[in-house]
């Protein structure tokens, strides 16, 4: 049977098949930078004792899944999540709801997707896309960032379905049940409450990891890099950082710019909460990233590197934490209007 | 960013595809913007597989040294460390870091071989001889 379904090209992986995905039950309401506030997308993390190819595991998003998850718990939609011990047991489940036409949503491995250039293939296992339809022993894939759609043979879906290492998918699926329907009130209550989960992972995680300490805390650490790294491996960890904030599906400034394009549309939802002029700020934020990862580029292209420069690099962090810190307060005080 | 800010310096993805991002228009309205790439991460890129060609390199030069067996090679080739190669063949880890060793990698049977190719998508014959074929 075929699918409903229509792909649309999105920046970000998850909230781009979650848009995708509530699309039919929204009724196309649900943008993908709806998705991704309303999921309380926004994050930063730098965690120095996991290692991700050699390098430091610095997130400037949630963690995979929970988009997802609390979009559609946010906006009341019933979903189904399955992961699978068997590969034959998940292709089978898949097959089926394929055959009642029902879009679904694939975790999947990076490493060994076919449609992607080398250079961009790592053994990253967070990567979602959309499987619409099967054609033999083909199936229909919606990848949101890719701007087509492509396919894949059963096996090489597997594979990925089954990826190995850190997050291995384990076949994961996950769709929104049919007939559900959203409506403006549910949008408006999902909004403020995303919102306030945002405002929660970014002032008040415990710990100096997470959040806007986060930042501030790695800020603190890079002026240390140069000493304590080495001028090598320094570089390495600042070319991590700025391909974890810039690189394919941030949609650019660490997600920065996505969340101000969600608060300005959810000011149209909720006017007079002096939303559209919070998200200034983020945009503010998003540009502020960005200069820094100019500095860091800097460095690891080998054109400065003096400890000037790193003090430098690490001062952007902390400016970006004073700002974000701001705008967070400015949102947490908002009486809802 | 302004939508006629976002970079266009053509990426090796930017030849596939272009790259979706969010930036304001003249009236501060955020809108779709496509981008084919950026400088910035380019070169950010490239500092990563520089570093993983070297790594290719040295694990070659050992294996020719008969330090290691050629797994090392194709475990930096397909970014792999113990963990994941354990994960797509079901060895152990303590396996893998006997077949790592020249003397028991020669002695592997052809069924090992088959696996350990299978998880780098090669052929056993290049596993044996340590060649690649772009793909």
């Amino acid at each position: 049977m075929k699918t409903d379904f229509e792909h649309r090209q999105g920046a970000h992986c998850e909230s781009g098949v979650t848009s995708n995905l509530l699309s039919i039950a929204s009724n196309g309401k649900i943008t993908e930078p709806l998705a991704f506030g309303i999921g309380a997308g926004l994050f930063f993390a730098y965690i120095p004792l996991i290692k991700i190819n050699n390098g430091p595991a610095i997130a400037f998003r949630t963690l995979p899944g929970f988009i997802f998850n609390r979009a559609a718990k946010s906006l009341g939609i019933p979903v189904v999540r399955k992961k699978f011990s068997s590969k034959q047991k998940a292709k089978t489940y898949l097959d089926d709801r394929l055959a009642e036409g029902i879009p679904v949503g694939c975790q999947v491995g990076v490493y060994y997707l076919p449609y992607f250039p080398r250079e961009y293939r790592f053994h990253f296992n967070a990567h979602n896309l959309i499987v619409y339809d099967k054609q033999g022993d083909n199936y229909l894939i919606s990848d949101p960032i890719m701007e087509t759609t492509h396919t894949m043979s059963s096996y090489q879906l597997e594979r990925v379905r089954f990826a190995k290492g850190a997050l291995a998918p384990n076949g994961h699926l996950y769709y929104a049940k049919k007939g559900a329907v959203i409506t403006d009130d549910t949008i408006k209550e999902a909004i403020k409450s995303g919102i306030k989960k945002n405002i929660y992972n970014m002032l008040n995680i415990p710990g100096s990891f997470a959040g806007i300490s986060g930042i501030r805390n790695t800020g603190k650490k890079i002026k240390k890099w140069r000493d304590k790294l080495g001028i090598e491996k320094s570089k390495l960890y600042l070319a991590q950082m700025v391909r974890m904030q810039e690189e394919i599906g941030t949609g650019g400034g660490g997600f920065r710019y996505i969340y101000a394009a969600f608060l300005q549309e959810a000011d149209a939802y909720l006017p007079g909460n002096q939303l559209a002029e919070i998200s200034v700020l983020f945009t503010q934020a998003g540009d502020m990233w960005r200069t820094a990862a100019v500095q860091a580029a800097g460095i690891f292209k080998g054109r400065i590197g003096s400890q000037e420069d790193f003090n430098k690099m690490g001062d952007y962090l902390l400016e970006i934490a004073d700002l974000e810190e701001d705008a967070f307060k400015k949102l947490k005080n908002i009486k809802w209007q | 960013m302004k939508k006629d800010e976002v970079p266009q310096d053509l990426s090796s993805l930017g030849k596939i595809t272009k790259e979706l991002c969010y930036a304001t228009d003249s009236s501060g309205k955020y809108v779709a913007a496509l981008s084919s790439g950026w400088d910035v991460k380019i070169t950010a890129l490239d500092v990563a597989w520089g570093d993983i060609e070297k790594r290719i390199a040295a694990a070659k030069q050992k294996v020719l040294n008969k330090e290691a067996s050629q797994l090392l090679f194709f475990m930096e080739y397909r970014l792999m460390d113990i963990s994941i190669l354990a994960g797509y063949t079901g060895f152990w880890k303590w396996q893998i870091k006997r077949h790592l060793k020249p003397e028991a990698f020669d002695k592997l049977s052809i069924q090992k071989l088959e696996k350990y190719a299978e998880a780098f998508n090669i052929k056993v014959e290049d596993l044996k001889s340590m060649t690649i074929h772009e793909d």
